[in-house]
């Protein structure tokens, strides 16, 4: 390229970029058209669907989760994370003892939200929630429980 | 308000006034320094907005209606701070650094003409002596750097010093295109020699062209963005000012945007027609100083606004590639349009609105 054609060539390219700068700035000055900022206390927050923010069991309306006590997670979790705490009791079903978890204990404050344990879930009892609010001022109330009190083994998800 | 100081200062200085002269002395300077702290909050909060519309973000919103307290807010912020200084500092260069940088932005700010007869010191040199006076801030970084006992420091002020000589050299020529116009290099005589038709127009395609390299020296002798080699984060930490803390950060950080303003000023007053209303739809109005005082500021404005928009779409430059710019471009553009200009002006072919519709 000559002398006098790269001078224009500059000209034209910088032209070029202030177009592309400038057509965001200017509708932004006004009516701030393409401004991405979320000013979130006041704003409500946008979470995707796929955010990790939390391991959270599922319960149905009968107060029913679908974790079996098979511990899958546990071994799963490279940090040891998550901690079931179980207990043989009798299956009203059946009339034999059973094993069923008595705690499903979640570290928060351990987790990385890597997801093995919800990849290793052979049930599908445990899962992400979007939840983001999880910053406390005492750690020991990052220790959760995952099943709620009272919550026994959905019907029909062993077989 | 006719501020006459150069005036009055002679005369003091000869003993035929008294100490009133020194109280209006005084006052002027008040007013001026009060402008000077008034104009860099504003100017930064005025970045930061920008910058953030650019950015698609919303910037300072938050202190103040439209976040218009953030910046005084931050001034309070870096008063309250500890001044450190390193242990192996020169202490009289390091303090003496950011001393001279804003008197040098405070001696230029004094020869701006704000508005007819609203200027401090309006010499029949003006427009040399500012380019001889901003020339003498980069010693300022030169002070503080070597003063602050740190390779990067130095490395960002040589830069500077290396900048500074670079283009100041070819602000010069785009000025002498000016003067060449105006036959004059008093600041107010070359604002009113733009009645009728702006310096930008009157020279055509040299006028141009002296305003386009204008503009690039000006953003080069501000140290800003593209141009900003003197504190390239990424390569310097913070350049110059890396060792200063507190008002000592907030002076440099200060001045850059005085110069920022002051360079703004004299692009509206050497190509934009300075205090004169556009085709003259002010001039039967009252309060002329008012009016001045208005389109000199928003032509101002427009000038800091298109630099602001350099510096938010420009990647940096190389050091390399800036001086191949300045030495192998803007240079030889300079003489040659120097060269042109005198054509121009010798043979009387220039745009004159007056001249061509006869009145």
């Amino acid at each position: 390229m000559g002398y006098f054609n790269k001078i224009i060539n500059a000209i034209k390219t910088l032209l070029q970029g202030m177009q592309v700068t400038g057509h965001y700035f200017f509708p932004n000055l006004f009516k701030r058209k393409y401004v991405i900022t979320r000013q979130y206390p006041d704003e409500p927050p946008v979470v995707f669907e796929r955010f990790k923010g939390e391991v959270v069991m599922w319960h149905n309306e009968n107060n029913e989760h679908r974790c079996t006590g098979c511990q899958a997670c546990e071994i799963a979790c490279p940090n040891g994370s998550i901690e079931i705490i179980w207990k043989r009791e009798l299956d009203p079903a059946t009339g034999k003892k059973k094993k069923m978890i008595d705690k499903h204990i979640y570290h928060l404050g351990m987790c990385t939200s890597c997801s093995l344990c919800i990849q290793a879930c052979p049930t599908n009892a445990i899962m992400w929630s979007t939840n983001f609010h999880s910053a406390t001022y005492d750690r020991h109330s990052l220790t959760k429980v995952l099943n709620r009190p009272g919550s026994k083994l959905m019907a029909g998800v062993e077989e | 308000m006719n501020l006459m100081t150069a005036n009055i200062f002679a005369q003091w200085l000869q003993g035929t006034h008294g100490w009133l002269y020194v109280l209006i002395l005084v006052l002027i300077v008040a007013i001026y320094l009060g402008f000077f702290a008034v104009a860099g909050l504003l100017l930064v909060l005025m970045e930061r907005r920008v910058a953030g519309f650019f950015q698609l973000r919303l910037g300072p919103n938050r202190v103040g209606p439209w976040g218009s307290l953030q910046t005084i807010a931050d001034a309070l912020k870096l008063v309250s701070k500890e001044i450190f200084i390193p242990k192996f500092a020169d202490k009289l260069l390091y303090k003496a650094g950011y001393y001279l940088v804003i008197i040098t932005a405070l001696i230029g700010i004094s020869l701006i003409p704000f508005a007819r007869e609203i200027q401090a010191f309006d010499i029949n040199v003006g427009i040399f002596f500012i380019s001889a006076v901003s020339s003498v801030g980069v010693l300022g970084i030169l002070f503080g750097a070597w003063g602050s006992r740190n390779k990067y420091s130095l490395i960002g002020a040589m830069r500077s010093g290396l900048q500074m000589v670079s283009y100041e050299l070819s602000a010069g020529f785009a000025v002498v295109t000016v003067v060449l116009m105006a036959g004059t290099l008093k600041l107010s005589s070359i604002v009113e020699a733009q009645h009728g038709t702006w310096f930008l127009f009157k020279g055509h395609i040299a006028s141009i062209v002296a305003f386009m390299i204008f503009m690039i020296a000006g953003t080069a002798e501000t140290n800003r963005v593209p141009f900003d080699l003197v504190e390239g984060e990424s390569e310097l930490g913070a350049g110059f000012h890396t060792e200063y803390s507190g008002m000592g950060f907030a002076y440099f950080f200060l001045a850059e945007f005085i110069n920022m303003f002051i360079i703004a000023a004299l692009t509206s007053t050497l190509f934009l027609g300075g205090w004169l209303a556009p085709f003259g739809i002010t001039d039967a109005l009252p309060a002329q100083w008012f009016w001045g005082l208005f389109w000199f500021m928003l032509k101002t404005m427009s000038v800091i606004f298109l630099m602001m928009w350099f510096r938010w779409t420009f990647p940096r430059l190389r050091i390399d590639q800036l001086l191949t710019l300045e030495w192998k471009y803007l240079l030889p553009i300079g003489l040659v349009n120097t060269v042109l200009m005198a054509l121009f002006v010798w043979k009387d072919w220039l745009f004159d609105i007056g001249k061509i519709f006869g009145l």
